[in-house]
């Protein structure tokens, strides 16, 4: 049994060694600003610990209802703050911490020598405590304002290296993307506050999540349905929004690939493990309202899928390995979507748990890569995996697990997706399902080629110069000196031809997340029969359990999907296809001097300039619109009407001032003083009078 | 002696204070009429004190201190700020004269011009 001093401790921690780092060692111990580093991985160390003994808890069925307390009150509503830990919870506490120390340990050799070691610390630490906050969050607004919170500590990641004009603009893109999903999240917590009487009548309170919960069980069901209706799915299409915007979802994924200017393991932690996540966190945390909504569950399963779809191919022509993965997040992302707009929670967030594990993984792998070659570019990779093994064998472990290879993590938590996706649900429309089948079929063969391109261009073949090559391409003289400004990490020792693999306190963390990836698929969930003592359909019959007072049981179909052979080798040989068509093209021969996709010409310049979207986001909406049409009818109505209006009030007391005004003011002090007693007896008699 | 009395010695006073701060140029004539004013202030205020103390308050506080001193207590305040005022009158009225060679009230118009 885990108290509740433990449960706030696992928030408490990060958040301490926030303050500290901020406080007291970055403006008075920055000489020893490896003192910061280890501050929050002995801090996290200890949250992962009390998280596995908070999971450990609720698996074995303690009551976690630790009540709230009340935060402030504003008109007839409550607001409290408090802890939700129910089984989603737990497991995203294991997934955030475990993947956070892990990133940390990597980054002590990663960031290592980097002015602002101290200072990319303290974001991490501040990240790692917003994003177990949302977690914890028993309180839409509370969750608000982590949610938040989450995104300010992004912001200022990604624009870690700020003097990088690139990441400075990142940084902001994905600010201001993510915040118009956030108005999405906004209005419905805003429809909450109009609502908050219909709950108090029935003695909840609108922003409790599980009163929240219960106030969407529809009365036909015997529920109260407070929420119900059109209220109700616009309400989930506004959480939606926001879930959207975070989790890089079409149409506001653009974001993701530009965040790869910040630090890799930031984007290994944030990118792929944990804030992207939140959004199918925030999906799956008010699943129980979703349901009832037939209508915000079809948007949610078809955006998911087409995004699958989508970003797997623009995945296909990326030259930057980081922008490959971030690609391939994105469409994984799109498959939890899908599955909980199938209604497939527990297929969504088992996947969710491995995706972590194998995508950061890959994302340490190319950081691996870029500490040694200084690009990102894969164009200037090849042959890595002779002075590389450790990572070589580590990102091939990841890519197949992201493929989808049996046994690896990804496989089992996929299969599972496309099971349910086929099985369909009766709530929704029969082609929704079959709709959302497809696009998950047509990624996973996208996912297998461009993750085995990945690799083939990275690893195989002739080694074709790094950094050094790069730079000399782009007409700059190859100064090593200068290396460390335009490759990602600074590296002081950077020679071209002096690869080697990355120091062991970088490799171990991989490792780590290696066996996660191979092990935390059929181990953590087995298929089709008890393992070890682990019941089969382990996490998605416990996440399940966890819900199952708000479920529609009855309505929709919750049953656990026993492993079907059929759908496992159907999917096994779409994935192989894609793989043996990226071994064919990239394969055999090292790289030649063309990508071979090239040949696609017009589809190919559609795929690299990533459907024009960026252009029509910069050019039409933000330019045109925003800039010229709107701001640039403020700024006319600010010069002519509001100027104007100033320039005309001086210009009649320039001109008619020395007529009237200028005579009254003599200058003489007793001149004043007789109008001020004047003025005095005036109000006097004014009083008297009355 | 009745309050009327001194009311009309102290407005009487205050106008020709008043009279002598509005109507002369000499600086320094035009402090001593400020002096009236105060004085004027001063003279009513006793009067007031004298004649129509608060009465409830009047009667608690007769055994110890014979009456209410607020007017009194006023009076005087109002005496050492003037006296400090005159001071620092005075001073301006030097500064004045050493930058324009004149105390003449009508000819201290450089703020405008």
């Amino acid at each position: 049994m885990v108290g509740e001093l433990a449960v706030w401790g696992i928030f408490l921690l990060p958040l301490a060694s926030f303050v500290i780092i901020a406080v007291v060692i970055r403006p008075f111990l920055n000489r020893f600003s490896l003192l910061s580093g280890l501050l929050l991985i002995g801090a996290l160390a200890v949250a992962l610990w009390l998280s596995i003994d908070t999971l450990a808890s609720v698996v074995r069925g303690h009551e976690m209802d630790f009540g709230s307390r009340t935060w402030l009150q504003a008109g007839g509503a409550t607001i409290e703050i408090g802890l939700l830990v129910d089984p989603l919870t737990a497991i995203m506490l294991v997934v955030v911490t475990s993947v956070s120390l892990l990133v940390q340990i990597y980054s002590l050799g990663y960031m290592n020598g980097d002015p602002g070691f101290s200072r990319y610390y303290a974001y991490m630490a501040l990240f790692t405590a917003s994003m177990l906050g949302v977690v914890l969050a028993s309180n839409v607004i509370q969750l608000y304002a982590f949610w938040e919170l989450v995104g300010v500590s992004s912001y200022l990641l990604i624009g870690f290296w700020h003097e990088r004009p690139a990441a400075a603009a990142a940084a902001k893109k994905a600010f201001i993307v993510t915040r118009i999903g956030d108005v999405g999240f906004l209005i419905a917590i805003l429809y909450l506050f109009f609502q908050a009487d219909k709950f108090a009548a029935q003695g909840l309170n609108a922003f409790h999540i599980p009163d929240i919960w219960q106030a969407a069980q529809p009365v036909a069901l015997g529920g109260l349905g407070i929420l119900a209706g059109t209220g109700l799915t616009w309400f989930s299409l506004g959480i939606f929004a926001g879930a959207a915007g975070k989790s890089g979802q079409f149409p506001l994924h653009t974001w993701l690939p530009d965040a790869m200017e910040g630090p890799t393991p930031v984007s290994a932690l944030i990118h792929a493990a944990t804030m992207v996540a939140a959004g199918v966190f925030l999906v799956a945390r008010f699943y129980p309202v979703f349901q009832v909504s037939a209508q915000a569950m079809t948007v949610v399963a078809l955006i998911g899928a087409f995004t699958a779809l989508m970003a797997a191919t623009m995945g296909l022509v990326m030259n930057d390995i980081k922008r490959v993965m971030a690609y391939s997040t994105i469409s994984q992302l799109g498959y939890m979507m899908a599955a909980l707009g199938m209604g497939l929670y527990g297929a969504a967030i088992f996947h969710l748990f491995t995706h972590a594990a194998f995508k950061a993984l890959l994302f340490l792998g190319a950081g691996s890569v870029n500490h040694t070659t200084g690009t990102f570019n894969m164009r200037y990779m090849g042959g890595l995996r002779r002075q590389m093994p450790y990572t070589y064998w580590l990102v091939v472990i990841g890519g197949l697990s992201l493929v989808g290879i049996v046994p690896l993590a990804g496989f089992w938590s996929k299969d599972e997706i496309l099971l349910g996706a086929w099985n369909g649900n009766v709530l929704l429309e029969p082609w929704v399902g079959r709709a959302v089948v497809a696009g998950l079929l047509a990624g996973v063969a996208l996912t297998g080629f461009y993750t085995l391109r990945m690799i083939f261009m990275t690893f195989h073949g002739e080694y074709r110069g790094g950094i050094g090559q790069e730079m000399e391409d782009a007409g700059q003289p190859a100064v090593p000196a200068h290396a460390g400004q335009t490759g990602n990490a600074p590296r002081p020792d950077s020679g071209d031809t002096h690869l080697h693999e990355s120091p062991w306190v970088m490799v171990a963390p991989m490792l780590a997340l290696g066996i996660g990836a191979v092990l935390a698929g059929f181990l953590a969930n087995p298929q089709w029969f008890d393992l070890a003592g682990i019941p089969k359909h382990w996490i998605t019959e416990f996440l399940i359990h966890g819900m199952e007072s708000n479920l529609l049981v009855g309505v929709l179909h919750f049953g656990t999907l026993d492993f079907n052979p059929w759908m496992a080798l159907a999917s096994t040989a779409i994935a192989l296809a894609g793989v043996g068509v990226a071994y064919l093209l990239y394969g055999i021969r090292s790289l030649p001097g063309r990508d071979p996709l090239e040949r696609a010409g017009p589809v190919h310049r559609l795929l690299t300039q990533k459907y024009y979207l960026d252009a029509l986001y910069e050019g039409v909406a933000v330019r045109r619109i925003f800039y010229r049409a709107f701001a640039g009818s403020v700024d006319w109505l600010e010069r002519n009407l509001v100027d104007g209006a100033v320039d005309l009030l001086g210009w009649v007391f320039r001109n008619f001032g020395p007529l009237v005004l200028s005579r009254l003011q003599t200058g003489q002090v007793q001149t004043y003083g007789a109008v001020v007693a004047l003025g005095g007896l005036a109000i006097f008699l004014g009083f008297l009078l009355r | 002696m009745s309050l009327e009395n001194m009311l009309i010695v102290g407005a009487i006073l205050f106008v020709i204070g008043l009279y002598g701060a509005l109507a002369r140029r000499n600086v320094l004539v035009v402090l001593m009429s400020i002096e009236l004013m105060f004085n004027a202030v001063n003279l009513t205020l006793v009067a007031f004190a004298k004649y129509v103390a608060p009465a409830g308050l009047a009667e608690d506080l007769t055994q110890n201190i014979g009456g209410v001193l607020t007017g009194q207590v006023f009076a005087i305040f109002i005496i050492t700020v003037a006296a400090a005022e005159i001071a620092l009158g005075l001073g301006i009225v030097f500064a004045m004269y050493r930058s324009t060679g004149s105390i003449d009230l009508s000819e201290a118009t450089q703020l405008r011009n």
